[in-house]
């Protein structure tokens, strides 16, 4: 501890867990934001990626509010966010656009797209998968074209909804932080909108990896067009992200309020290795300086000449950077947020504990939860249907599966 | 939640699709699951005054009382607080010093509160410390009657002191040891403030003077018009110790520290003189 | 799961007011028959759970009876007063009375991380830096510079502002913080979730969390006092009448004088949290 802190500072009230919580919170937002370019704005590359976006984003939502659970000193009173929140509590409010997310947008988009197949393979399964499709359907097993016109078009409207509910999914994380005015690190206009579009990469950059994986698992050839495009996206993210965290930083040295001293204590002290050397060079400028020099404009241009699997190798890199750039992110906004005092006179420091609810082995399993999750939603809701799965598959469960 | 499912996009056949009867009526389960959980789980005087538990508020008036509060000590200690409401400690609380005594006075006989008269406990306020209020009784407690119990001189409800104190900076600690730094160290501190002797017994009611006019300042420092500036003695209203100067002065002076002179025509005239020096620590520099 | 004592569940529980089923019948009825919800969907057993808040529900309201019957506030009507308190730093001493008063008055840890209420002593150097430390009430307390590089110094005695628009009620998720007919925030530890948002959003740094009941906890102005005519703790023990009680609407109250004659100013003014404890004699450099 340095300088002054108030008595009652000396601990740190959001640890770990609260730094998970976004992390999570902005992958399923930007998951979900990728998926939908393919299904409103046609973009036909990354069509690959469009079920992957999906049940990534589901599984990550779904372990979502566990680090939430671990934190609270009564969790067996959480439901009372739902039943009796205080509308002008930005925490209460996220309970409700959580909820509204999970069962209006995200489980009605994966139902909507995978009905016509739930029906299709509960028709040929046997045994449990049978019954765990069927109850999916929900007993909806009209498969006449109008029905399944409707299943298209209603899929499509929920994801034009869906994309405004998922900037609000993590917009509104942002403005849990920002809304309080009491922290100068956190209050600010421009935390939802940095911590939207930190959301957008990371979801980005996790669907890249986990399509990567999932191919090398599949031993299928990774579509290049389907990874380039992912790329742009992600390059185009990271440059509105940037330029949003650049202003953020420029507009505080520029107005230097009182606050100015003890964050750039802050900064240069306790934060310098998270955020100088892990957010900004190692998670921002690496990679977008690799993936402007990969890019299909200069490939075009013969700026630079890489050989594609040399490209790909590059994407994976950048996007795990990226991963670690935005986890860094999330670890300086909120732990950044608690190390210096409300009296602007001191630090102190975070004691991150191995054991126990808030150690860091609950962390990482929690982490490594939604990975778990979506190999089982994997297998319950496969997102291709290619021949090579189909016969794998048909080994497995003796179940005949044509390709979709 | 509301259902946007439910909205085809175009469709004008008279037969809801399926799905959406369906949905609706998951949808509508999850609403009564809702609606029961609200009305069993959320406890009954929620939202009477507010949004919050009305029945918080006399659990929280509920609490133990520890303190009892000085009035509750005249109850049956009347001689005491009559010696005390007129000595020096007439406005500190009894639980002040004698700690929480609620449950005193509920059972006088076999609860009784503690009586500190180990010699660490009066220096917690009267101990020496520069962040304390000026003219607030404290003294050095490693030089003040060392190893001997307070109670020795002073009677804790009447503490006035057994003899009244020689030097000013017996309450006056910071501005003595100021000034005993300073240039003004061999000034004794009647040399500026009259205090009578009344002002010992009642500090406030009876106040030192202080000086008004500039002129008092040039006693000593005023250059006289066509005078070389020279040494000047305090010899003028020098008091001796025992009327209270804080240092007496002695005569002796070291020859080379001279009294800054100034022509007090011409110097900071729109001002008092103590609006820039501090008379306690009058450096210049 | 709880800590809470069990009252003997008699007959209280069967009161017509309440909408709580007694522990043990649960809330088993409509969610069984729910839809199952899907595999994959939420991690916790929803059976196991709602029983649990069913008997957390009913045990709270059984408190509650418990402890109304104990309280003799039956004349006592919040709305007739409305609590502020003047701090003056100028008399203040720094003996730490008031910081031992509170935790023996008000059961608060013993940690000196956590404090309802303590005293800061602010020392302004000659070369322009300002010092400030935190008073241990358990003591000794020494300033951190040498006198001689003392331009100014003075204690300052903190605790919670009982803001008219307090920043904790307003981002509460549950309603557990909230501010009482009489201008007192209190906080209800048995609906309170622990989720630590109201201890963020202090500007004051005057909350924390309880440990042994894994709630938010702070000052209360001794509510259960000032409700009986008492003052608070540490209004009773300071020894230097740097701490006035009372009520800021009544002419005839000790805070009328400072109201009238001093000039009053609160801490972080421009955050707008309308606090009700207000400082006579403040310096600048006290945030």
């Amino acid at each position: 501890m340095t300088g002054y802190i108030y008595p009652n500072e000396i601990e740190l009230q959001w640890g770990l867990l609260i730094v998970l919580y976004p992390y999570i919170t902005g992958l399923v937002a930007g998951a979900f934001i990728l998926a939908s370019l393919e299904r409103v704005f046609n973009v036909r590359e990354v069509q690959p990626t469009y079920r992957l976006a999906l049940l990534t984003a589901l599984a990550f939502l779904l372990v979502a509010p566990l680090p939430l659970l671990a934190h609270l000193g009564h969790p067996e009173r959480s439901f009372e966010i739902f039943l009796t929140p205080n509308v002008r509590s930005a925490m209460a409010m996220f309970g409700f656009v959580y909820a509204w997310y999970l069962m209006v947008v995200l489980l009605l988009e994966i139902w909507f797209d995978y009905r016509h197949d739930l029906i299709k393979w509960s028709a040929r399964e046997t045994g449990f998968m049978r019954f765990v499709h069927r109850v999916m359907t929900l007993g909806a097993d009209d498969v006449s074209p109008r029905a399944l016109r409707f299943d298209n078009a209603a899929g499509r409207i929920i994801t034009i909804v869906g994309i405004p509910s998922a900037f609000l999914l993590h917009g509104y994380v942002g403005f849990i932080f920002g809304s309080v005015k009491a922290n100068p690190w956190w209050s600010s206009v421009l935390i939802p909108v940095v911590f939207l579009f930190s959301a957008i990469v990371s979801g980005i950059a996790a669907v890249l990896l986990i399509y990567v994986t999932s191919c090398a698992v599949r031993h299928q050839p990774v579509d290049e067009a389907c990874m380039g495009k992912l790329a742009s996206f992600l390059f185009y993210a990271l440059t509105v992200d940037f330029s949003l965290e650049m202003l953020d930083f420029i507009h505080r040295l520029y107005t230097a309020e009182e606050s100015i001293k003890i964050l750039s204590a802050l900064v240069t002290s306790r934060l310098f290795i998270s955020l100088v050397v892990m957010q900004v060079l190692l998670g921002t400028m690496i990679p977008l300086v690799t993936l402007a020099l990969t890019s299909p404009a200069f490939e075009r241009r013969a700026i630079v000449k890489i050989p594609a699997a040399l490209r790909r190798r590059i994407f994976v890199v950048a996007a795990l950077l990226v991963e670690v750039g935005i986890f860094s992110t999330r670890w300086n906004v909120v732990i950044g947020g608690q190390l210096f005092s409300k009296s602007l006179r001191g630090l102190t420091v975070y004691k991150l504990q191995m054991y126990g609810l808030e150690g860091l082995w609950v962390s990482v399993a929690l982490m490594l939860l939604p990975l778990a999750i979506l190999l089982v939603l994997m297998r319950i809701l496969p997102p291709w249907t290619d021949a090579a799965t189909a016969a794998h598959r048909e080994s497995q469960t003796g179940a005949v599966i044509t390709p979709c | 939640m509301s259902d946007r499912s439910s909205d085809p996009g175009g469709d004008k056949r008279r037969r809801v699709p399926q799905q959406v009867t369906r949905l609706l009526v998951l949808f509508a389960l999850f609403g009564i699951a809702l609606l029961a959980a609200r009305h069993y789980l959320v406890p009954a005087t929620f939202g009477q005054m507010g949004h919050y538990r009305a029945a918080a508020i006399p659990q929280n008036a509920a609490q133990p009382v520890k303190y009892a509060g000085r009035e509750a000590c005249a109850d049956c200690h009347q001689d005491v607080i009559e010696l005390h409401s007129s000595g020096r400690h007439q406005f500190v609380g009894c639980e002040t010093c004698h700690g929480p005594a609620a449950a005193h006075a509920a059972n006088p006989t076999e609860v009784k509160p503690r009586v500190p008269r180990e010699r660490d406990f009066c220096p917690r306020c009267h101990g020496y410390d520069p962040s304390r209020p000026t003219g607030f009784a404290q003294i050095e407690p490693a030089s003040h009657n060392p190893g001997q119990p307070c109670v020795t001189c002073h009677m804790p409800h009447a503490p006035a002191p057994p003899t009244l104190p020689a030097s000013c900076g017996a309450c006056h600690g910071e501005i003595a040891r100021t000034k005993a730094a300073s240039r003004h160290a061999t000034v004794p501190c009647t040399r500026c403030h009259e205090a009578s002797e009344q002002h010992k017994q009642a500090p406030r009611a009876n106040p030192p003077t202080k000086p008004t006019t500039r002129e008092f300042c040039g006693q000593c420092h005023a250059r006289a018009a066509g005078a070389s500036s020279g040494v000047r003695g305090p010899e003028s209203g020098v008091k001796s110790p025992e009327a209270g100067g804080a240092t007496p002065d002695t005569g002796h002076r070291t020859p080379d520290i001279a009294i800054p002179q100034i022509d007090m025509s011409r110097h900071g005239q729109r001002f008092l003189c103590w609006q820039c020096h501090y008379p306690h620590s009058p450096e210049v520099r | 799961m709880e800590e809470r004592k069990d009252e003997a569940p008699g007959s209280r529980l069967q009161a017509p007011e309440s909408r709580l089923q007694a522990p043990g019948s649960g809330p088993q009825a409509p969610n069984q028959e729910a839809r199952s919800p899907k595999p994959e969907d939420t991690g916790v057993d929803r059976r196991e759970f709602l029983q649990k808040c069913g008997v957390a529900a009913a045990l709270a309201w059984v408190v509650r009876v418990a402890t109304a019957e104990a309280e003799q506030r039956a004349d006592y009507k919040a709305a007739e007063h409305l609590y502020g308190m003047v701090v003056d730093p100028a008399k203040c001493i720094g003996c730490g009375r008031c910081m031992e008063a509170c935790k023996a008055e008000n059961d608060v840890p013993a940690d000196p991380g956590m404090c309802r209420t303590w005293v800061e002593r602010y020392i302004l150097t000659t070369d322009g830096q300002t010092i400030v430390q935190s008073l241990d009430e358990r003591g000794p307390n020494k300033p951190a510079v040498d006198e001689t590089r003392i331009l100014r110094t003075f204690f300052v005695p903190k605790l919670c502002n009982q803001c008219a628009k307090a920043p904790c009620v307003q981002v509460c998720p549950v309603g557990a913080t909230f501010t009482t007919p009489d201008g007192v925030v209190l906080v209800d530890k048995d609906y309170c979730i622990g989720c630590r948002y109201c201890i963020q959003a202090c500007p004051y740094g005057a909350r924390y969390l309880d440990p042994r009941t894994r709630t938010a906890d702070k000052c209360t102005f001794c509510y259960h006092r000032i409700t009986k005519g008492l003052v608070p703790a540490c209004v009773e023990v300071c020894p230097a009448g740097a701490r006035i009680f009372g009520e800021l609407k009544d002419r005839n109250s000790p805070l009328a004088r400072y109201l009238r004659f001093s000039m009053l100013q609160v801490l972080k003014p421009h955050l707008n949290t309308e606090p009700k404890v207000y400082y006579a004699n403040l310096d600048g450099e006290v945030r």
